[in-house]
Formats: C-alpha cells, structure tokens, sequence
C-alpha cells in the first residue's frame, strides 16, 4: 500500500493540515494499522521535495507549527497514474499455505483437516467482515469486499489444491 | 439425544440414490434464530441433507426431530402440513409459478395455510415491501430480474412467519450485489422473526452471513462445533 | 484487387429446395430418437384414422351400389306381360317372416320345368319341400337360439345361397321349393328373377350427411395433427435451431420442420390404409343402420382413393406449415408463440357467420329429389364448423381473461390459462368439433328417422300382434282361430271374421254396381275392439257409421238397412248370387254406433253382428283378424304366434302392434354415431393428454419446489383438472350451441321441424368424462413429477 499517494489523494478534495490527512487516513484506510505522525510528516516532506504538494499556509498556535498543505498540478497527474497502474498480485498467503498443505500430505496428515480448519478460521474472519460491512458506510462496505473476495479467493484455490494433492497423493501412495 | 435447546435435531441420517450413498451417519442441530450454514463440495450430500431434514423425503435411518416431534415417523401428509405452517423454502431458481404474478406468489403458501385471499395478499404485500420489491407486484416472474425474483422468493418463505427456512443455494444465479442484499434481506428478517435459517451454500462469502458452519463431506458432517463440545 | 473468380456451386432452386428440405425433414424424423418417433407415432394415428374415415367414406358409393344391384337382382317382378308356362318359367312368392326383430327374406318357388331360371345365388333348385339357406340362417337355424325358428321353417336344408343373393354377409334368407304354389295363391310366374333398374342417383340426404360426416370426424384429426406437430420435442428444437446457427433460414427450417410432420403423415397414410384393410374383413359381422356389407362391397372408389393418397400428405404439409406461422426459430432456440398475440376476433366471424348464411339462402332440400344442389350446404355445414374451431380459442382468451377468485387450484389453473390458454383451446377445439358437428348429424338423422319413427296410430296397450286368416272356409277360420289361441305365450285373442254384403236386388236408377259393404262377425268383446258399440248382448247387431268418411257411412246405410235383407253371397264383380242366393235381414232394432280405431290403428266403416244375430257359417268367402295379446312374461311369445300362423298356411299374414316404428334403427344410427363421435374425442383426449403431461415435465423442478413447502397433491390435481375442465367446459358449451344450430339449420334444409333432444346430452357427457379420464391419466405423471428428485439440482 503507497502512504504517499493514499495522502495525495486525500488533498485533491481540498488542502488540509497534517494532523486532518492523519485522521482522515485513518478512517478510511487505517483500519488495520493506524498512522503515525512521523510518517505524515516525512511522507509530506518527500511530496514536497518532489513537486506534488506545496505548503497552503501555516497558522502559528500554542503547539508545533501547522502547516497546510495542498496538492499541486503534478501531484494530480501522480495520483491519476497510481490508480491506472495494476497492483502485483500479493503471493504471501498463497505460498504459507501451499507449504503447508504439501507438508501435511508429505507427513501423511489429512489434507481435508487442514483446509477445513483454515476454512474456519478464514470464515471467523469474514464473518467480521460481512458484519462490520452490515453495520459500515459504503468505504467499509468497498473494502470489507475487497477483502472477502481476497479470502474467498484463497479459499477456493486452497480447496483446488487440496483436491489436486489428493489426487496425486493417490498417485504417490500406490 | 438432541442438543439442549435445539429447534431441529438430526442424528445418525443415512441415505442412498441406488448405491450410492449421499448421506452417511450425518449429525445435525440448529437453535431457534441461529443461521447455520451448510458447506462441503458439491454431491456431497448437502442438498440430501436439506431435504430430510426438512422432511420432504424421508431417510432411510436415523431420526430428525423437530421440537418433540419425529419427523420421520411422520406421514407423508403430516409433514406437507408441517412445511406449509412451519417451514419456508428458498432455492436457487426454478420456484416461482411462472403463471402468478409475484404478489400472488407470495400469498401462495399463505393460501395454502388456509388464509382468505385479500388477508392473504394483505400480508403478502407488506413482505414485498420488506424486501424492497413492493413496485413488482402485479409482475409476473418472467418479467422481473433475478435479484426482484429471489426476493419474492424470501418474501414467500418467511411470509408464512416459519420457524426454520431451509435455503438452498439462495443466492446461486444472482450476482454478488444482489446476493448479498438478498442474504443480508433474509438474514435480517430471520433474526427479527427468531427463525433458523438452514442455508446451503458452496460460496463461503455466502455462509459467511452464517453464525454457525458444518462441512459435508462423503455424506458425513463435521460439525466443528459439536467437535469442540 | 482482382481475385480469381470463386465458382459457387449454384444452390438448388425452385421445387428441387423443397424436395431437398422435406427429406431432410424426413430422415430427421425417422432418425428423431424416442421423442422424435413419439411424435411421429401421434401424427400417424392422427392421419391414420382420417384415412380410415375418408377410405371408409369414398367406400359408401360402392357400398350402396353393390347392396341396391343384388337386391335388384332377386325382385319378384314378372312385367306388364306375365310369361306363359313353359320349362322355362318358376312360379315364385315372397315368403318373408321375422324372427326376433330380424328380416328373414324368403321366397318359395317351384320351377315349371328343368330350365327354370335360377335366383341369384342359387345354383340348382332344392328338391319340392327342401330349402336352400344363407350361411347366416342357416348357423341360426343349427343353434339352440334358432330352434323357434327351426319350428316355423322345419324344412330339410339341401343347399346354400351365395353371396350374389345376399344383401350382406349376415342376412338371414332362404329359397323353398314348394309344390303346393300356383299363380291363384299369390305366386308369380317368372321367366328370369331380377327387375332392370338403373338405380336411383344417391340421394341428397345420404351425399350431405357423408359430407359432413367427414367435416365432422376429419375436423378433429386435423386439428390433433395440428396439435402433434407442436408437441414440444426439444430435441428437435435445438436441431432446428442448430440449422438456423449454420445458416438455414426460416423458409427452410420450416420447410424442414413440415418435412417431418410430412414423415407422420406418409406413416399415417400407410397406417390408415392399412387399418382400413383391416376393417373391411370386419365389414360383414357389423350391422348399423341396417346396413351389414360383404367386404368386397367396402371398396373406394378408385378416382377417391387416389386423391386421399395424394390430398392428405399435401394437407399434412399445409396444417404443418400453418402451425408454424407462430413458431419462431431462432440461431439460439424456438420460441413457441410467446409473444402474447391477441387473438383477434375479426377474421374468426366471417367463417361462423357465414356458414350459417349459405345454410340459410340455399333453397329446401328434397330428400327425394336428387336434383337439389347439396354442395353449398356441405360447404356451410363445414363453414360453421371451422368457424367454431377458430372462434374457440378467441372466446376461451376472452373468458378466462375475465376470471379470477376462487381456491389456490382454480387460481394456478386460471392463470396458466390466460398466460398459455392457446394450447388447450387447439386441444380442445378438436373436441369442440366433433361434438358440435355429431350433435348436427345426430339431430338431422333423428329427423330423417322421424320419417320412419313418427307415431304409428298403433295401440300395443290393447293387443300386441295381428293375424290376417285369408279366405276360407267358416270352419277353417274357427281351426285357424282356435289354434292360435292355444298357442304358448297368450293371454288373449279377440277373433273378427269378415266378408262383404251387398244388397240384393237390382240396380237403382244412378248405380253402377250394387251397393256393398264390409261384414264383421264376433263377440261383444271382439266388436269392441272396433267400435264403440255400448250395451252390448248376443244376438245384437250394429252400424258402425259414425266417426269415419261420410261417403262411406252413405255405402253402409244404402247396404244394409235395418229390417232390410242383404245378399251374404253375391259375387265380386257383378253383385249376382253365386249359387243359390243366401240372404239375411237385419235386425229392424240394430243401432247406429261409432266405429274404432282397432289396435292396428285401423279404422273402417261397417256392418257388426254378434254370432247369435248371424250365423259366420253362411258368409262367402270369409276371412279372419285375429288380435292376439301377448304374455310380457313369455319371451318368445311372438315367435311362437308366428310359428302357429306359418303352420296354418304361407298366406297367413302376422304384424305385431308397434306405437312407434322402427326404434330399433333409429337406436342403431344413434348409438353409431355416438360410438364415432367418441372415438374421435378419445383421439383427442390422447392429444391432450400428451399436452398436459408434456408440460408438467416442463415444469418438473417447480412441482418439487411446490411440494416442498407442502402443496396438498389433490391441490395440484385439483388445478389440473380446472386447467383441463374450463377450456373444455367452454368448448363443450360453444359446441352444444353450434351443434344445435347447425343441427335446426340443417333441419331446416331438409324440411322437418321436430327433433330429438334426448339425443343431445350424451356427446356433452361423454367429452366430459373425456376430461377426467385425460385428468385421472394425468395422475401418475404427476405423482412421479411431485417427488423431490426434481429439486436436486443437476
């Protein structure tokens, strides 16, 4: 996930101060891991080395500084060129689990277990999910999907496999 | 036996088609308002096991209880009677009467309960517009989308207020939108009525609306609860 | 960019796309798998029995003509210059006698010499009191059955009539040789058997009802076969639609699909044939209408043959090609007229309008006047009947459109007919025909019999049976009386013995001959019978002249005055004595009474005496009436007074007392016609059955879903039956309707007013016993339909 375009497209609503981009990260995407400051800060501080953002103002106040900051011209074509550019597939999970489903069938475990218990916990997962999208907005909602659809997914291919090893277990075993 | 507390109880099913057998010494219970859904691969007997346990056939042993009742020592006309008042069913496409429109639809089971026509579509109508599909009722089935169609379809399953509704792959011709309004429609209007809701699924974003799961596999259940208990 | 010139092969053109198309149509069907033979097994007995009908029907000329020469052939009939003795003349009488019901046509004869012609199957004279007898009396008279009848004819069978004398295979016949006849008792003689006779033209009556006998019974085939070629065959829907994705296009494909039918229709005609075949050696052991013919009779004519084999294909095609006008192949499947089309009313009524106006504007048909134009009532007759057919659809749409309420099973059945209700109303409408079109031929025949069955003026309340003694002696009529009164199965006899008087003495001034009148002697009881005569003694006399023709009144009175003395044996021709004048005066105190219908209906005008005023003995040339009243109780009674009256002698005439005549004919036609009708809507009963199981099985996995939240099965039977019932109801309704007024209008053409309505319910019965039936047969595909097996998904 880029923290720097995610901000960058936060600005294109309107210039805000470091501490809003914080929060307003954190409401829509921060659900699993909250922002720090810090990142904002030298996150901005790239931005604006960079070109795609510029300081709007700065209020003087009791605290540090505050500066505003919005997005520039070039920072606009940037966001517009992340969101047109395809993610590379996340091969984390997949990988964990095909070792793993290869290790029990190579140790004689039963494969079936092993799915059925990841098929429970994947579904404990999403049944989170389906419920925090029940009670959400539409950006819960929107992303809640996007990963049921992700855990669905593992599951459907972890099943695949499962059924593909069997077979050629059998195959093995004779 | 039976669960404490469980509306519906099957224990020990068997069943075969000629020789193959589709359930195999299969357990099951379900508690008033609890959504379990039912996941295994396809021909593993989840359907097999939706039908006996809503008593549209019979097993060739074990017993399904419903309340104090055996369903399976019931007659044929004892359990038709017991899904007209008790039970609702969905299923994936296929079970609207093409000819009706889909207020009358509704008011089938109703009628077939014993209610009067007007009171019946009275009441029919109120769960059209529960499930957001008031504005097709003097439709015909044919003429109304999927996601409209599976709607009457569990407006017409809990229009009768049943204990248990049975539903088969509820969501299977629809896509993902309308599937998951029709789950979070029925699961929500189950919930309200404290009606279990057997649901047969192979889509685990389906059965994910579920608070409970079992896995058939080879006619057998595993109930990862009942394991733990 | 030149390319090199792509030589197409030229595509076939003109007829040779039609041959082309229906043999593929063709081998499609005979290759078409289960369903597909199904289909074409449906059609071929569709066309099949149309065949059988239509071949039976161009048989009728043949029929009427070979049944018309043979009777021609035996006639009795020696000219306007009676034949001299010669060995080359037969003294020949009829010698008919009935026997339970049954015509027995007799002649007895005696050939005057070795070259006697023969009668029509008979190859050589039996020998004097030996008979020669069809096979048919002759199995009768060898049977227990036939044994009052062996009594009445005891004579030793030497011989067997062929079938050239025979009217038909069953008929009952025999020729006795007797040597007893002679010119002066009643015989003929013939110098060859046979009249010439060019044989009347058919008659109208019998032309129009063979015609609308075929409307009315090919009506419904056509209409099944309309039905069978939408039997549903998915299979060959999706081979249709493969043809229209690989680039046929609907001429073809529908030149394809007719091919099929095409197939049903050769097979149907090789069926019909070949049924007809069948039928015809069946011919002789069937009797209706009086009518029972050798096969060979059963022959079509041979120009009606040969249009029936080349009409009914090329009608097959065209029923085809017109059913498909509403079926849509597409690349991607058929579409079975599922565009709601309303059904227009404005060409339905023109063709039942204007049935009947042809039926009204063409003139009165003379039964017996083969002249009249019998064409445009065929054509009206046939109108109507079409316009019904295709009114019915439109007024079945109309009137479900407007139903609704009731219980859920009338609410499935209703919606399902006004969302599809064109199939039943084609099912249906077949049935629709036949009975609308059966009850119009059911009502003119009934008129037609009428002729035959109007009220005889006979009273069978006083006496069932009357024998006629002829002339004898006084004595002979007393054994003759006496013996049939001492036969089996009597509870009575009342005997009259007649003869005529003349006043004696010479002509007055005006008179050609001397006034005469008829003489009945007998008992109080017996004169009863024939007028009205009151207080009634032995000895008494009466004038029976009131209630009859004035004239005759004035004939009575001017012979046979009270006090006056009349001549008792004048002879015939010139009122002279024969002999010795007998002569008899009436009582100055005979009273003026009124006569009577006797129980034959007869009515006369004459002179009564008890035997104690006149003495029968002293009559000239007295005959006898003998009223007999049978015992009910005794079954054959009637036989046995026949049997007594032939031992008296062959002249003696028996008639039994009927109210109304010929019964058993009219009972003969009426239970034939009903038989046909319902054979026809048995075949479309099996129509709708395939339809109705057809689209159960379509709707297979809803039943299952139906019954698993516990539809009742009577609930769904219940919406079967209605769905069936209704179409049917309105059919019958519109039929009963139609039939009725083609019935009166046809009545009307042939000048008769009353008719039987009695005969109108059985064919509304009977189609609605055909829907339970098709209902009931429903049953157990729909049980099989309702297990749950359908929802499993697949």
């Amino acid at each position: 996930m880029s923290i720097g375009h995610t901000l960058l497209g936060l600005l294109e609503s309107g210039p805000r101060h470091g501490y809003d981009l914080k929060r307003a990260f954190d409401e829509h995407f921060g659900h699993d891991r909250p922002l720090h400051y810090g990142q904002v800060y030298s996150t901005m501080s790239r931005l604006l080395k960079n070109g795609l953002v510029e300081v709007d103002g700065v209020e003087a106040g009791a605290g540090p500084e505050r500066k505003r900051y919005a997005i520039t011209d070039a920072g606009v074509t940037d966001v517009g060129q992340w969101l047109s550019r395809p993610e590379k597939p996340e091969p984390y999970l997949q990988s964990t689990l095909y070792t793993k489903v290869v290790l029990a069938l190579m140790t004689g475990r039963d494969a079936a277990e092993l799915l059925d218990t990841q098929r429970a916990e994947h579904l404990r997962l999403m049944r989170g999910l389906t419920e925090r999208k029940r009670q959400g907005d539409l950006a819960d909602q929107l992303i809640c999907d996007h990963a049921l659809f992700h855990l669905e997914a593992d599951l459907r291919w972890l099943e695949l496999t499962a059924a593909r090893l069997d077979g050629l277990a059998q195959t093995v075993h004779k | 036996m039976t669960p404490e507390g469980s509306l519906l109880a099957a224990s020990d099913l068997h069943k075969a088609y000629g020789a193959t057998p589709a359930l195999d010494g299969a357990e099951f219970s379900i508690h008033p308002g609890e959504v379990v859904a039912v996941l295994g691969p396809s021909g593993s007997g989840k359907s097999t096991l939706l039908h006996c346990l809503a008593g549209i056939i019979r097993p060739d042993r074990g017993t399904v209880r419903y309340g104090d009742r055996d369903l399976t020592a019931m007659s044929d006309a004892e359990r038709s009677a017991l899904r007209r008042s008790d039970f609702g069913f969905v299923f994936q496409f296929g079970q609207l009467v093409p000819e009706l429109t889909c207020l009358e639809n509704v008011a089938l089971p109703l009628r077939l309960n014993g209610a009067r026509r007007k009171e019946a579509e009275r009441q029919a109508r109120e769960w059209l517009e529960r499930l957001e599909v008031e504005d097709v009722h003097t439709q015909r089935p044919g003429e109304v989308s999927g996601g409209q169609g599976q709607r009457v379809a569990v407006a017409r399953a809990l229009a009768t207020r049943p204990r248990v509704v049975f539903a088969d792959e509820p969501t299977g011709a629809l896509d993902s939108l309308n599937g998951e309004r029709v789950m979070t429609l029925l699961t929500d209007a189950a919930r309200e009525t404290r009606a279990a809701v057997v649901l047969v699924t192979h889509e685990t974003r389906v059965a994910a609306y579920s608070d409970r799961e079992i896995t058939v596999r080879d006619g057998k259940v595993k109930d990862l609860l009942a394991g733990l208990r | 960019m030149t390319r090199p010139p792509h030589r197409r092969p030229v595509p076939p053109h003109g007829p040779a796309v039609w041959f082309r198309d229906l043999g593929m149509g063709l081998r499609f069907a005979a290759a078409g798998g289960r369903e597909g033979w199904t289909r074409t097994l449906l059609t071929a007995v569709g066309v099949g029995l149309g065949v059988l009908l239509l071949l039976g029907a161009a048989s009728v000329p043949t029929l009427m003509e070979g049944r018309h020469e043979r009777a021609m052939a035996r006639q009795l009939l020696n000219g306007e210059e009676p034949p001299s003795a010669s060995a080359r003349t037969v003294l020949a009488a009829g010698s008919d006698t009935t026997f339970r019901d049954e015509r027995v046509f007799g002649t007895r004869v005696r050939p005057e010499g070795p070259d006697a012609p023969l009668p029509p199957g008979v190859t050589a004279y039996p020998r004097p009191g030996t008979m020669v007898v069809s096979p048919a009396l002759r199995s009768l008279l060898a049977s227990p059955g036939g044994a009052l009848l062996r009594e009445r004819l005891p004579y030793v069978i030497t011989g067997t009539i062929g079938d050239a004398g025979l009217l038909g295979p069953k008929e009952l016949a025999y020729y006795l040789t007797s040597d007893a006849l002679t010119v002066d008792n009643g015989a003929f003689r013939l110098a060859r058997f046979g009249a010439d006779d060019p044989g009347p033209p058919m008659s109208p009556m019998l032309l129009m009802l063979i015609i609308i006998a075929c409307v009315v019974l090919l009506m419904p085939v056509a209409v099944f076969i309309a039905t069978a070629i939408r039997f549903g065959g998915d299979r060959r829907d999706r081979r249709l639609a493969a043809l229209r994705l690989v680039g046929a296009d609907v001429a073809t494909t529908r030149r394809i699909a007719a091919g099929e039918a095409l197939f049903g229709a050769l097979c149907g005609l090789a069926l019909g044939t070949a049924l007809f075949l069948v039928c015809r050696t069946f011919a002789g052991s069937v009797t209706l209408w009086d009518i029972n013919a050798f096969p060979s009779d059963v022959t079509p004519l041979p120009a009606l043959a040969a249009l029936i084999a080349v009409a009914v294909p090329l009608a097959a095609l065209a029923v085809a090609l017109f059913t498909l006008r509403g079926v849509a192949i597409e690349p991607l499947g058929v579409v079975r007229g599922r565009t709601v089309r309303r059904r227009r009313l404005w060409w339905r009524l023109p063709l039942l309008v204007g049935g009947p106006a042809i039926l009204l504007l063409g003139g009165r048909l003379d039964p017996r006047q083969s002249g009249s134009d019998v064409y445009p009532v065929a054509v009206g007759a046939a109108l109507t009947l079409c316009g019904v057919t295709a009114l019915l659809p439109w007024a079945i749409e109309a009137v479900v459109g407007r139903l609704g309420g009731g219980p859920v099973a009338w609410q499935l059945a209703v919606r399902r007919l006004q969302l599809s209700g064109g199939g039943a109303a084609r099912a249906v409408s077949g049935i629709c025909v036949a009975v609308a079109g059966a009850l119009a031929l059911q009502l003119l025949v009934s008129a037609l019999q009428s002729d035959f069955v109007r009220r005889t003026g006979q009273d069978s309340s006083r006496a069932q049976m009357s024998v006629s003694l002829p002339e004898s002696t006084t004595a002979g009529l007393r054994r003759g009386i006496a013996r049939l009164a001492g036969t089996e199965g009597i509870r009575g006899t009342r005997a009259l013995i007649e003869a005529n008087v003349t006043r004696p003495g010479p002509l007055r001034k005006g008179e050609d001959f001397p006034p005469g009148a008829p003489l009945t002697v007998g008992d109080c009881a017996s004169l009863r019978e024939v007028a009205d005569t009151g207080p009634c003694h032995d000895g008494d006399v009466f004038l029976a002249v009131h209630g009859g023709p004035a004239s005759d009144a004035g004939a009575v009175r001017a012979a046979a005055r009270p006090g006056g003395q009349v001549l008792l044996n004048a002879d015939g021709d010139t009122g002279k004595p024969i002999g010795a004048p007998r002569l008899w005066t009436v009582p100055e105190r005979t009273r003026e009474v009124a006569a009577r219908s006797d129980p034959t209906g007869d009515l006369s005008l004459r002179v009564l005496a008890t035997p104690g005023a006149l003495d029968a003995t002293r009559l000239q040339d007295p005959y006898a009436r003998v009223l007999i009243r049978t015992d009910p109780a005794v079954p054959d009674a009637e036989e046995h007074v026949r049997n007594t009256a032939a031992a008296l002698g062959p002249e003696v005439f028996v008639s039994t007392v009927h109210d109304t005549e010929s019964d058993a004919q009219y009972a003969g036609v009426h239970t034939g016609l009903l038989l046909g009708s319902t054979v026809t809507m048995a075949l479309v009963a099996a129509g709708l059955l395939v339809t109705t199981v057809e689209q159960l099985r379509e709707r297979r996995r809803l039943l299952s879903v139906l019954v698993a939240f516990g539809t009742r099965r009577s609930t769904l039977a219940w919406s079967v039956l209605w769905q069936t019932a209704v179409p049917v109801a309105l059919g019958l309704a519109l039929a009963v309707a139609a039939g009725l007024g083609l019935g009166s209008g046809l009545l009307r053409m042939a000048g008769k007013a009353d008719y039987d309505w009695a005969g109108v319910w059985p064919l509304p019965l009977a189609g609605g016993l055909l829907v339970l039936l098709v209902t009931l047969l429903t049953l157990p595909s729909l049980w099989r339909l309702m297990r749950p097996d359908g929802l499993r998904t697949e």
